[in-house]
């Protein structure tokens, strides 16, 4: 495998697509670049067809009406109460368990990567637990704990945080684990390391501006794991997004496919705002001289 | 260490331990604990008692099938996913990073990694159930009964093509980050020397990709394994698959008294991804050597 | 990796992991709340708060009641809620609309030193009899009327409305069945949805022995039931889907077995859009009721309390009536002139007698099921 040279302790430029980048000037052999874009763009659209059909289908349920199209059931969307607290709910607990997430993961990634490579078996079957227990089984574990965080931290749905952070676990920790496989820690650090730098400023200038692709890639998750998240939150009793929405669904069929639809789409425009503040962050990292 | 070591190596020394503490603190209290719980409810009944009816449901037929058949689905369609996501994620990959496909396409991967459950089985039924939007369109326009022979969608064909509906955009999330880290330089390097796309890909790439792609196929195994919201809207008899069978033991209110055969099942899955760990982490071993 | 410093890291690790064992294994300590030192707590009827007055206003003071179970299309529900909601200006938090019996008392138990847990319950029979022991005891102000049959006797349980096994269909879509053995012809292939796994819901567990009285069985026997349920899906006819208000209305599940006012309020909400119609099948009649019963733990003793009486009160019995279900004050009612006559004329017409299951039938029948319903339908 060839090693990458060392001026990657800059994050690889972005922007310019891999295949035309390289020596200035340099043409690309045309028709083999050519054949893969038309490749590129024939699974792109056969992908977009297999994605798009089903939620099609679910907009034509949602607008079925009496005559032809109405919006009826999208209407009634607005006009519920709980829903503008239950949005605003599941929105400060993507947040703080994003935040939680990162603060848990980015370091013992890292470590693991570093310094323990014996424990990475472990850490990955403990980052995978979560997802091999349904939730049903999951909250019969779960509920003798939340006595205790009831106890200590009040009955706010808030506290869903701490399970959360667990169910985002297998999701994120992938995603942090392929970007720092995809960089050259070892040698990043050690760099950083002989000119002086701290662990503290090993880990937030130099491994966190190098994985940001990763580490979007997990805050994703976990924020699209937090609004969609029914099973914990519903079987604990506590009020989010996608339990308030289940129950304004009960009222007609028609609201209740069109309200799912919504949170999806309001999912997505979510994601894709996150998307612009990931990138637009100066890189406060470590960069090539000269 | 000997005491005459400065006192600053040795503490640079614990700090990866230090780092890890908190994670496995919290992991301890709100993970671990909790399976505890469950594993020893695998054995006992409603009355708090030791009992060997657990030993029962690990080995008896119809529930050796179950798992069977819940293996069969997660490998299928964590491989069919993660093939068929390595593709999507590639197509994505190869166009320009800060560009508005890539944060599209990442944006709605998220959101559909997530999405499952009641309203997924109904949009599929509504696509291409027997009265869906797709199959009056291939009966009405094209005269293909999608049909003929026997309703798939609500058996093991149908919950396979619904669960690569989420495992897809799952492993594109997953996958492009260890995408992002092939280097433009070493495609040139591989065309420099005269190798074609295939030498490139077989050569430098894949076996680079290898590792990441392999985890990503673990993660999407276990993803299929243990979803059930979207099975049991679909397939509401008979309970084919393990998670069913779980939901039956703990919620059924007409057979009673069976919650700690609902547990052993969950122990049981626990014991099978243990496994399918291990023959991972071998694998992994494997291909690292065969990466020297 | 150093060696020697291993040691100390598996000791630390040891010993978090069994501390937080240790102070995991036991309970937090209970908070003094005020629902332990209120009257209502230990009321067993309304005379022993001191009036409904005066449990009107303990329940005020509490502010909010939780519910579990409850879907606002089941048995009319929602309007229950709502109704209370406004009269007495308690909050209701409903919890978990799709949970089955069991998933009630899993809740309670799970959530039960939190504020969260269900007040009052709604299950079937079996599962009230398995959980007497979480129960406290409440006569409500109607006791007399209700059946000796259907209630025990120190107020644990009380059944609170009922029905009978009915086939819903689409008036548009099939033609209409006047018996179960007319939904083996071909007319119905691919259409017809049992409302859950007989096996743990109780509707379809009922919907089984409904099929089987029509095909030969009896309340002891319910083997032709499986057997009708097994030719079904031979012929094509047997959908496997859960059938819910959704596919209902896109007509993904033209034809539903399932309680006859289940079905009845189909009807009601798909007026103008589906010809929903039901129809208790001939001679194959089965009922059942729901009990209600109070939890003892409740963290809002007083609104619980409140809540049945409110239930009971012939308000409540009517406005589960305009719900196509019947309430079991309801020959009393009839008697007294207080019953919705406009709504107990809407009733689906019942022919023929109808069969109540006792403990016993239930048990063979379910053990019967257990062993032989996943090969019929598999």
């Amino acid at each position: 495998m060839t090693a990458p040279t060392p001026d990657a302790l800059a994050p690889s430029a972005p922007s310019a697509p891999p295949v035309a980048s390289g020596v200035a000037g340099r043409a690309r052999a045309p028709r083999g670049s050519r054949r893969r874009t038309v490749w590129r763009w024939l699974l792109l659209l056969a992908f977009a067809v297999f994605f798009l059909v089903p939620l099609l289908a679910m907009l034509e349920f949602s607008t079925r009406g009496a005559g032809g199209r109405t919006f009826d059931a999208w209407r009634a969307i607005v006009k519920d109460p709980d829903l503008v607290s239950a949005i605003t709910i599941s929105l400060e607990l993507a947040v703080l368990t994003a935040v939680g997430m990162l603060l848990l993961l980015v370091p013992v990634a890292t470590w693991v990567h570093l310094r323990l490579p014996r424990v990475r078996r472990l850490i990955e079957f403990i980052c995978l637990l979560p997802l091999t227990i349904p939730a049903i089984v999951l909250v019969v574990g779960v509920a003798p704990i939340y006595a205790w965080v009831t106890y200590f931290f009040g009955e706010s749905s808030l506290t869903l945080t701490f399970v959360y952070v667990i169910l985002v676990l297998p999701y994120a920790y992938r995603a942090i684990d392929n970007g720092l496989g995809a960089i050259d820690l070892r040698t990043l650090a050690e760099a950083a390391r002989s000119l002086g730098a701290g662990w503290a400023s090993v880990l937030a200038r130099v491994v966190v501006p190098n994985i940001r692709g990763a580490l979007v890639s997990a805050s994703f998750l976990s924020v699209a794991l937090v609004l969609g998240e029914f099973t914990l939150a519903s079987l604990l009793n506590f009020n989010n997004l996608q339990v308030t929405i289940n129950l304004l669904g009960k009222r007609d069929s028609a609201v209740s496919v069109a309200v799912s639809l919504a949170s999806l789409v309001f999912a997505f425009v979510l994601l894709l705002a996150l998307s612009y503040v990931g990138r637009r962050r100066a890189s406060s990292g470590v960069t090539e001289e000269g | 260490m000997s005491a005459s070591q400065p006192a600053t190596a040795r503490l640079s020394r614990l700090v990866p331990y230090l780092a890890i503490a908190p994670f496995l603190v919290y992991v301890t209290v709100f993970l671990l604990y909790p399976t505890l719980i469950v594993v020893a409810g695998a054995f006992t009944d409603d009355s708090n008692r030791l009992t060997s009816s657990t030993l029962r449901v690990l080995t008896e037929g119809v529930y050796l099938r179950a798992f069977a058949r819940s293996i069969e689905l997660s490998a299928v369609t964590a491989v069919a996913g993660a093939v068929l996501g390595a593709l999507l994620a590639w197509a994505v990959w190869s166009g320009p990073r800060e560009g508005p496909l890539r944060r599209a396409v990442t944006a709605a991967a998220g959101v559909l990694a997530q999405f499952g459950g009641v309203t997924l089985a109904f949009a599929f039924i509504a696509t291409i159930g027997l009265s869906g939007v797709v199959t009056n369109f291939l009966q009405d326009q094209m005269g293909i009964n999608p049909f003929s022979g026997g309703v798939w969608l609500f058996d093991m064909p149908g919950l396979m093509l619904v669960y690569v509906y989420f495992q897809i955009p799952l492993m594109v999330l997953v996958f492009l980050p260890a995408l992002d880290g092939l280097r433009p330089e070493w495609r040139e390097a591989v065309e420099s020397l005269g190798g074609s796309g295939w030498d490139y890909w077989r050569n430098v790439a894949g076996p680079v990709l290898f590792p990441a792609f392999l985890g990503a196929t673990l993660l999407l195994f276990a993803n299929a394994f243990s979803a059930y919201a979207t099975a049991a809207a679909l397939v509401s008899q008979g309970s084919p698959i393990v998670p069913l069978k779980i939901r039956g033991f703990l919620t059924s209110e007409v057979i009673l008294g069976q919650q700690n055969l609902g547990k052993a099942l969950g122990f049981g899955m626990i014991i099978i991804v243990a496994v399918v760990m291990t023959l991972y982490a071998l694998l992994q071993r494997r291909a690292a050597r065969w990466l020297r | 990796m150093d060696v020697k410093s291993s040691v100390p890291r598996r000791g630390v690790v040891a010993g978090i992991a069994a501390l937080a064992l240790l102070a995991a294994c036991s309970k937090p300590p209970a908070k003094t709340s005020t629902a332990e030192a209120s009257k209502a707590a230990t009321a067993s009827s309304v005379s022993d708060v001191g009036g409904l007055d005066a449990l009107v206003a303990a329940a005020k003071k509490e502010g909010s009641l939780n519910v579990i179970a409850l879907p606002p299309d089941w048995a009319n529900y929602g309007t229950q809620i709502s109704t209370f909601s406004s009269k007495y200006g308690i909050k209701i938090n409903s919890a978990q609309p799709d949970a089955s019996s069991q998933d009630e008392i899993n809740a309670a138990k799970q959530l039960a030193s939190t504020s969260r847990a269900p007040d009052v319950f709604d299950v079937g029979l079996n599962i009230a009899l398995a959980n007497t022991t979480m129960f406290a005891p409440y006569k409500v102000q109607g006791w007399t009327d209700i059946p000796e049959a259907l209630k025990e006797p120190s107020g644990q349980w009380f059944s609170d409305y009922g029905g009978y096994m009915s086939i819903g269909y689409d008036a548009k879509k099939v033609p209409a069945p006047t018996s179960m053995k007319d939904l083996l012809k071909p007319a119905y292939k691919g259409k017809v949805a049992l409302n859950g796994d007989p096996t743990q819901a109780a509707a379809a567990f009922n919907g089984v022995v409904a099929a089987a009285l029509a095909n030969g069985g009896s309340a002891d026997d319910v083997a032709p039931g499986v057997k009708f349920f097994s030719d079904l899906k031979k012929a094509g006819n047997f959908l496997p889907v859960d059938p819910t208000p959704t596919t209902v209305a896109s007509g993904q599940t033209p034809v539903v077995i399932d309680w006859d006012y289940l079905n009845a309020a189909q009807a009601t909400s798909l007026k103008g859009k589906v010809d929903w119609k039901v129809v208790v099948p001939r001679n194959a009649v089965v009922g059942s009721y729901y009990v209600q019963a109070i939890n003892k733990d409740a963290p809002h003793p007083a609104a619980a309390r409140l809540w049945e009486e409110f239930l009971f009160a012939d308000q409540g019995q009517n406005i589960w009536l305009d719900g196509s279900a019947r309430p079991v004050r309801a020959d009393a009612m009839v008697k007294a002139g207080t019953i919705d006559q406009a709504a107990y004329a809407k009733l689906p017409p019942v022919a023929g007698t109808p069969v109540y299951l006792t403990d016993a039938q239930t048990n063979t029948a379910k053990n019967y099921l257990a062993s032989h319903w996943t090969q019929a339908v598999g």
